[in-house]
C-alpha cells in the first residue's frame, strides 16, 4: 500500500492537511479541515520511522484507543483516528491558546491564583477519572486553559484505561513519564491507582508556589527512587508566608502512600474550594522534612516499597463520594433531622473514605433588605454553622471528613443543586416535609433537588405516624373493601 | 511504511466490508446458556455465527446441540473441533474421571451422522486476517492451554494472523503483541468494546458459554465487529438451575451441575 504523503494539501480520510503547527519528539502537529467540521482541527502524526523510539508508536496506539472514548469540557474532542495498518494518525479538536508551561517564567504564582487554578484541574481530573482513565503525565505542559476558563487535559499517550488493555504495561524496564511529576509507586510499576494523578498534581502545585520543584529535576532512576523514602522541603521552609491551609493541601498531595492522600481529585478540589475548612494536622506546622530515622525506615520498609495488588479504578472512586446533607435547622425538624442522621450514617459507615457536607440555606428574601443579625442581635449565619456541627456530632465524624455551610439564597433547591454541582457531590441527602403548608404553597425542594440533581438523591422522611385523619378515614371504608 | 521490528508484521487486510460477528466457545451440550447466547447475539444484530469447538462434553443436552451446530454450518457457519468433540471419536483421548464420565455418557447419546460431523471439523479455519482455533495456534492438536503471557506469545508467533480467537480455558482474556514483539494481557470487561488496533497482533481468548470458570455463572461469548475491529465481550444470564438440573437427571457427576452454578 502507498503511504499517504504528509504535506499541506494532502487528503487523509477526508482531512485536508493545512500548516504544521508542531514538530516534537514524539509526533508532529498539521492543522488540518474537513468540510463537515467547523471546529479548528488538529492531526497528530506519530515519528514511526526507522530507529524512532517505541515509546512513540505504543503511546500514540494508547492515544489512538482512549481518546476517541473521552467526552466533555476538560478533553480535546475526537473525529477521527487511522491505523498503523494505513496511516497512523488522531483527529482531535484544535484547543486555543496555550498550556500552562508558558506560566513558569512567572513562578511563583499567588497563593489564591494557584489555589483556583489547581482546584479547575482538580476538577477536570475528577471528570477523567470518572471516565475510567488515570492520565499519567499531569505536569504544566498537558494542561491548557479554554478561553471560558475551563481547563483541558491533553496527551493521553502515558494513560490507564480502567476498562482496555494498558499497552504500557510490560513495554519498558523503566517507568515512563515526566520524572520531576511521577509518583513514588510508578517507580514500582503501579499503574491503576488514580491518586498517582494527585501526587503529580501536588507536585505542580507545590511548583508554582514556591518557585522550585519539591524533588528536583533528576532524571535518574536512583534519584527519582528517592522519593520512595525522602519528603520534599515543607513550602514554609521556603516561603515563611506560605498558608498552612495550602501547605496541609499540598504535603498531603504528595504523601508517599496513595492511601495517606486525598481519596479523590474531587475530594482535592473540595479542599481547595474551602480553604477555611481544611483540617489542619501536624503536616501545616511542619517546618523541617521528616527525622533520618523516620526515611531510614521507609527505605528499609518493604511494605511501602512494594508494589500492591491490582486496583480497580471505579471502586476506588465508589468507595470515597463526597455526601452533601442539606439540613433545615429551624425550629420542629427534629424528628426529620434525627432521620437524616440515621442516613447519613448508613452511607458513611461503610465508606471510611467519603466525607460529608452539611448544607444549610439561609433563604433570603426576594424584595426586603436582609438582616444578617437576627431580632437578638445574633449573626444567623454563624448560628447556623453552629447548628450544623451539632447536627453532625452524633455521626463522630473526624473533622477532614466533616465541613459545614451556609448558603445564601433566595431559591434553596437552587442553591443545593449548584453546591452539588460546583463540588463534585456524588451524593446528596435530603429531607422531605409533610404535609407542611410552605410546602403546598411554594412547591417542594427535595422534589426540585431529587428531579434535577446530576447525582443520586436520597429522599428522607421521618418516621411516619398512624394520622387521625388515616384511621379515620379507614374506618369509614365499608367492611368488604377492607377485608 | 516500516516498523521496527523484531517479529512479522501483521498482514494487510484486503478492506472487507464491515460484518458482525458472534463468536461461541465451549458451548459443551449446556442447551439453556447456548440458546440464551443465540438470541442475545441475534438481537445484538449479528450477522454471523462462528463456533469455537467444544460442543460437547460436561453438560445433558448434546443430541440438541450438535443438532444446533450442524444446523448453522449447513447455512455457512464456521466452526472447528474442540478436545471433546474429539474424544468423542477417538477413545485416546486423555481427560480427568469427569470428562471422561461425561464423554462416554454423550457418545451413547449421539448418532453416527453426528459423531462423524464432529470428528470431521478441522481444528483451525482462516478468513482473511483471522484465525480460528479451538486451544491456541502452535500446535492445535496438542490441546495447550493458554494461561500467560508467553503462552499467548508462542500462539500469535505462530500464525501471520492479525486476530486469532480461541476458547478452551473457559476464562476470557485477550493479549496483544507489539510491533517490538512486546507481551500485553488484559482481562476484558464485559460489554465495553476493545479496537484490536493494526498495529499489533492480537489472541482473545473467549470464556466459555456452557460452562463459565471465572467465578461468573453467566454464559460468555464475544462479538466482533470486523470493520471496525472491535471485540465486544459479552455475558448473558441464563437458567443454569435448569442446565444443572438436566445434568443431575441424566446421572452425570454432580460436580458438573454445581460448577454451573458458581461458573467455577
Amino acid at each position: 500500500m502507498v503511504k499517504p504523503s504528509n504535506e499541506p494539501g494532502a487528503v487523509i480520510d477526508g482531512f485536508t492537511l493545512g500548516e504544521c503547527a508542531h514538530r516534537g519528539g514524539m509526533a508532529t502537529l498539521w492543522t488540518v479541515t474537513r468540510p463537515d467540521i467547523a471546529v479548528p482541527l488538529l492531526m497528530k502524526v506519530p515519528r514511526v520511522s526507522e530507529g524512532e523510539d517505541p515509546a512513540a508508536i505504543v503511546s500514540f496506539e494508547m492515544e489512538q484507543m482512549v481518546l476517541p472514548r473521552l467526552s466533555g469540557p476538560h478533553v480535546p474532542q475526537c473525529f477521527g483516528t487511522g491505523d498503523f495498518a494505513r496511516q497512523p494518525y488522531v483527529v482531535i479538536e484544535r484547543i486555543p491558546g496555550k498550556t500552562l508551561y508558558g506560566r513558569l517564567s512567572d513562578l511563583p504564582i499567588p497563593y489564591q491564583e494557584a489555589r483556583v487554578l489547581v482546584g479547575k484541574i482538580a476538577n477536570a481530573l475528577a471528570d477523567l477519572h470518572r471516565q475510567n482513565v488515570i492520565h499519567h503525565d499531569i505536569k504544566p505542559s498537558s494542561i491548557m486553559l479554554r478561553p471560558s476558563g475551563e481547563v483541558v487535559l491533553i496527551d493521553f499517550g502515558l494513560s490507564h484505561h480502567n476498562q482496555l488493555p494498558d499497552l504500557l504495561q510490560e513495554e519498558f524496564r523503566l517507568p515512563f513519564g515526566t520524572a520531576p511529576y511521577m509518583a513514588p509507586e510508578r517507580l514500582l510499576g503501579v499503574r491503576d491507582d488514580p491518586r498517582s494523578d494527585l501526587f503529580s498534581l501536588g507536585v505542580l502545585l507545590y511548583f508554582f508556589t514556591t518557585g522550585v520543584r519539591p524533588f528536583g529535576e533528576t532524571e535518574t532512576m536512583q534519584g527519582m527512587r528517592r522519593r520512595l523514602w525522602r519528603d520534599p522541603h515543607p513550602p514554609r521552609k521556603l516561603r515563611a508566608d506560605y498558608p498552612p491551609w495550602l501547605q496541609e493541601i499540598v504535603l498531603r498531595c504528595l504523601e508517599i502512600e496513595p492511601a495517606w492522600r486525598q481519596p479523590t481529585a474531587s475530594q482535592l478540589a473540595f479542599e481547595l474550594g474551602h480553604p477555611d475548612q481544611v483540617k489542619l494536622t501536624a503536616r501545616s506546622e511542619r517546618l523541617k522534612r521528616d527525622p533520618m530515622s523516620t526515611v531510614l525506615r521507609r527505605r528499609f520498609n518493604r511494605g511501602l516499597t512494594q508494589p500492591k495488588p491490582k486496583a480497580d479504578l471505579a471502586a476506588q472512586l465508589a468507595s470515597s463520594p463526597i455526601v452533601a446533607v442539606a439540613l433545615d435547622t429551624g425550629e420542629g425538624s427534629g424528628a426529620l433531622n434525627d432521620a437524616m442522621r440515621v442516613t447519613a450514617g448508613r452511607i458513611l459507615s461503610i465508606l471510611p473514605s467519603a466525607r460529608l457536607a452539611c448544607l444549610n440555606v439561609l433563604k433570603l428574601g426576594r424584595v426586603t433588605i436582609d438582616r444578617t443579625l437576627d431580632e437578638q442581635g445574633n449573626n444567623k449565619h454563624i448560628d447556623r454553622l453552629v447548628a450544623l456541627r451539632h447536627w453532625a456530632q452524633p455521626l463522630k465524624l473526624d473533622d477532614s471528613r466533616l465541613t459545614v455551610h451556609v448558603l445564601e439564597a433566595v431559591d434553596p433547591a437552587a442553591a443545593i443543586l449548584e453546591f452539588a454541582e460546583v463540588n463534585n457531590v456524588d451524593h446528596i441527602v435530603i429531607g422531605a416535609r409533610q404535609n407542611s403548608l410552605v410546602r403546598t404553597l411554594l412547591g417542594s425542594v427535595s422534589a426540585k433537588v431529587a428531579g434535577e440533581a446530576a447525582c443520586s438523591v436520597t429522599v428522607v422522611r421521618a418516621p411516619r405516624l398512624a394520622s387521625r385523619h388515616q384511621a379515620e378515614s379507614a374506618n369509614d371504608k365499608p367492611l368488604e373493601a377492607r377485608a | 511504511m516500516s516498523i521496527k521490528s523484531g517479529s512479522s508484521r501483521a498482514v494487510i487486510v484486503r478492506v472487507e466490508e464491515s460484518v458482525l460477528l458472534a463468536i461461541f466457545a465451549d458451548i459443551h451440550a449446556n442447551r439453556q446458556a447456548f440458546s440464551a447466547c443465540l438470541d442475545f447475539a441475534r438481537a445484538h444484530g449479528a450477522e454471523r455465527m462462528i463456533c469455537l469447538g467444544d460442543y460437547v462434553g460436561y453438560g445433558a443436552d448434546p443430541e440438541w446441540t450438535v443438532e444446533t451446530v450442524m444446523g448453522l454450518v449447513d447455512n455457512g457457519v464456521m466452526a472447528v473441533r474442540g478436545n471433546h468433540d474429539n474424544a468423542v471419536g477417538t477413545v485416546s483421548e486423555t481427560m480427568n474421571a469427569e470428562a471422561q464420565a461425561a464423554i462416554e455418557w454423550t457418545r451413547g447419546r449421539l448418532s453416527a451422522a453426528q459423531r462423524r460431523f464432529l470428528a470431521e471439523l478441522p481444528l483451525t479455519l482462516r478468513e482473511d486476517d483471522r484465525l480460528y482455533v479451538h486451544s491456541e495456534a502452535s500446535s492445535p492438536a496438542k490441546w495447550r492451554y493458554v494461561q500467560n503471557r508467553s503462552d499467548a506469545a508462542l500462539s500469535i508467533s505462530a500464525t501471520n494472523a492479525h486476530a486469532t480467537f480461541c476458547g478452551h480455558i473457559h476464562r476470557p482474556a485477550l493479549y496483544s503483541m507489539s510491533a517490538a514483539a512486546k507481551m500485553t494481557s488484559f482481562v476484558p470487561t464485559s460489554g465495553v468494546p476493545v479496537q484490536l488496533l493494526g498495529g499489533r497482533r492480537w489472541l482473545a481468548v473467549l470464556g466459555s458459554v456452557g460452562q463459565p470458570r471465572d467465578g461468573n455463572p453467566a454464559a460468555s461469548f464475544a462479538m466482533f465487529d470486523t470493520g471496525s475491529r472491535e471485540i465486544t465481550y459479552c455475558r448473558v444470564p441464563y437458567d443454569a438451575e435448569a442446565a444443572a438440573n438436566r445434568i443431575r437427571e441424566n446421572g452425570l457427576p454432580p460436580w458438573l451441575a454445581e460448577r454451573l452454578l458458581v461458573g467455577r
